[in-house]
């Protein structure tokens, strides 16, 4: 789950991280306000989960009123890499002279939390590390320990941070440390941290992840995760608890299990299809799951054909059936063609209760996939 | 023969009050499965399908001579479940549960660097050796034995490619789910090797998925290590980056690192064929054998 900047910037400033002066805004009178509070230069940020915000146009610097209100209209309500920009953060500019990067977050192949630290901040740190790689400095945490004071400054004066900054530096390092293992982040990072004039050390963005498996011990985090989704079939997705992940295809596909369903997306594209979604119903999927994901990628109205592909294991064919009839027999017209396929635990069963009035039926995987991706070739013709 | 779990396998459920643990201890029982005990704080003394409950893994072994655990407890306690597991000195633990935060999993891989207990999981569907023993949630009836192993990262997934196997006849040594998360016990390489020093296990399948770099380093394995033909499918192709498909460790990293097609070309350089529907993985199967 990924908080806004400002969310994040909150968090950070509460635990006594430097960052900028700044107000949320949702419209353009409200960014205004702000300016008039904060005084220029002021930074204009959409507040988007989507990397490159500057680049893509997403965060101007106003010096005066009438630049803030011009990139306030403009940024307010822009699509930003296909996402409706509603709320800016209106922000003092920082007059600086060096800019650095830093990160905490989960070396998944060392099994353990990882700091970063790179005199190469503003820019993506993706191609720093893919081009330079000895331009990051990194430095690994146990676990069980946590970490020690001096390997945030071990780290910081290794990647070669000015001396008379390395230590405020450490010192956010330490307290970003704190900040991901608190709130069980799955990364944290700042780029960049920028170095002032007069060498104060101040957060002039915030990267924060929170592992979504570790939300049920924070709730305030939860209701900050409320606000953040950015799609309304997403959102949804949320209330109904699925893993969803919306493509822009026009096959809907329903299964179960993670790497059978990311399967199902592959064999749509090699068969010539474009998926639509990613949609798993988890294990033991009964009748009102089957009517909830058949909800979903019926409400996307790109979807023209729906192939639902279930392996049961704990899963029981017999009980998806039921569930997919109930659905189905709700409307006088099925909206979309679906194809279905049952296999393993009560497939055969499943198979002679689905109602095929409703319904095509397919027995393997491959065949149920073609069948899906004509019907969608077929809306489209 | 077959690799780390057999009939002799001597096995504890954690969790197996609860709902899941029931119902799946009584199908593990119903398989052929050894299941010698239960533990769940609280409900020691209680039985569970005839087998006796304790308190603490602890007693589970200097009662019944369990040797390895199940655990199906839910994620808030999973990461102690497993703890437990470990300090007791098992010889195996399977780790079921899904949706333990990553960061207890940073510290049960950090003890489990210093301890000799294996762990599979978690996020999994288990291990089984057919005709002999399966501790998880696989549905015994797909699989049939024989010599051909499988270690998968997908629960489901790995049912597909069996039911392809299967029914062409091609039966399994062992078949190990090592589980969708990003920190996880039992990697691919471990198996891959165990696999190899197996002497009935004449041909591999690895099923892997997008997100991190095991497969890679499998792959690297395998060329050099690797004498058993493998054959190789690999989940997400599609998959855009930064989205978190399904299982947590599904994931394309922002800068390119964990795609699918890395994976593939990885298998291939190490002469791995990789096929494009679960069917293609059988055929390779075929021509091995």
């Amino acid at each position: 789950m990924k908080l806004h900047e400002h969310q994040a910037k909150t968090i950070f400033a509460d635990a006594g991280i430097p960052v900028p002066d700044s107000r949320l805004a949702t419209t353009v009178d409200e960014a205004l306000d702000a300016v008039d509070e904060i005084g220029y230069p002021a930074a204009i940020k959409a507040q988007v989960h989507v990397g490159g915000r500057g680049k893509a146009g997403g965060i101007k610097i106003a010096t005066d009123r009438e630049e803030a209100e011009q990139y306030a209209e403009e940024i307010l309500g822009m699509d930003l890499k296909g996402y409706t920009v509603d709320s800016v953060l209106v922000e003092a500019g920082v007059d600086f002279v060096d800019e650095l990067y830093v990160g905490v977050t989960m070396d998944r192949g060392a099994g353990e939390p990882v700091l970063m630290v790179s005199t190469e901040g503003g820019v993506n740190i993706e191609e720093v590390a893919e081009e330079n790689p000895d331009a990051i400095a990194r430095e690994h945490v146990d676990p069980a320990f946590g970490l020690h004071p001096y390997q945030a400054r071990k780290v910081v004066y290794e990647a070669g941070v000015d001396a008379d900054v390395a230590l405020d530096v450490a010192s956010i390092l330490t307290t970003l440390y704190d900040l991901y293992e608190e709130n069980d982040a799955s990364e944290i990072e700042v780029n960049p941290v920028m170095i002032t004039g007069d060498r104060d050390v101040i957060a002039a963005d915030a990267v924060m992840n929170i592992d979504e498996d570790a939300l049920f011990r924070h709730p305030d985090l939860e209701d900050l995760a409320e606000e953040s989704y950015e799609d309304d079939l997403e959102r949804k997705a949320g209330e109904y608890g699925f893993d969803y992940v919306r493509l822009s295809g026009n096959v809907g596909i329903i299964g179960n299990g993670a790497g059978l369903v990311m399967t199902t997306l592959d064999l749509v594209d090699y068969y010539g299809g474009a998926p639509a979604n990613f949609l798993d119903i988890g294990g033991g999927a009964k009748a009102e799951r089957v009517t909830q994901a058949l909800d979903m990628v019926f409400s996307d109205e790109n979807v023209d054909a729906v192939v639902f592909n279930i392996f049961g294991g704990i899963t029981r064919g017999d009980e998806v059936a039921k569930g997919i009839n109930e659905a189905l027999e709700q409307f006088d017209e099925i909206p979309k063609k679906v194809v279905v396929r049952l296999a393993g635990t009560n497939a055969e069963e499943g198979m002679e209760i689905l109602n095929t009035d409703l319904v095509e039926v397919e027995k393997t995987l491959e065949d149920a996939v073609q069948r899906a991706v004509k019907n969608a070739e077929e809306v489209t013709q | 023969m077959s690799i780390f779990v057999d009939d002799d396998t001597r096995v504890v459920v954690q969790g197996i009050t609860g709902g899941e643990g029931k119902f799946h201890a009584g199908q593990m029982i119903e398989y052929g499965t050894n299941v010698v005990a239960g533990a769940v704080p609280g409900k020691g003394g209680q039985e569970v399908d005839g087998v006796p409950v304790y308190d603490t893994v602890d007693e589970a072994v200097e009662e019944e001579n369990a040797d390895a655990s199940v655990i199906f407890v839910p994620p808030a306690f999973a990461g102690d479940a497993i703890f437990e597991s470990l300090d007791t000195d098992l010889d195996l633990a399977v780790a079921i549960t899904e949706g333990i935060p990553t960061q207890d999993m940073a510290k049960v891989n950090k003890r489990l660097s210093e301890t000799d207990t294996r762990l599979i999981g978690p996020n999994c569907p288990g291990i089984i050796t057919p005709g002999e023993a399966k501790l998880g949630i696989l549905p015994g009836n797909i699989f049939s034995d024989g010599n051909v192993g499988l270690v998968s990262r997908s629960g489901t997934l790995t049912y597909q490619v069996v039911d392809n196997l299967t029914e062409r006849g091609l039966g399994q040594s062992t078949a190990i789910g090592i589980g969708g998360d990003p920190i996880i016990g039992t990697s691919f390489i471990d198996a891959l090797e165990a696999f190899e020093a197996d002497p009935d296990t004449d041909a591999v399948v690895m099923c892997g998925e997008i997100g991190g770099e095991d497969e890679e380093q499998a792959a690297r394995f395998i060329g050099e290590h690797m004498d058993t033909p493998v054959a190789g499918f690999i989940a997400g192709r599609t998959a855009p980056p930064g989205k978190r498909m399904g299982h947590a460790g599904a994931i394309v990293s922002g800068s390119g690192t964990g795609t699918a097609q890395s994976k593939i070309d990885a298998l291939n350089d190490a002469g791995v064929p990789v096929g494009d529907t679960p069917e293609e993985v059988a055929d390779h199967v075929e021509d091995f054998l």
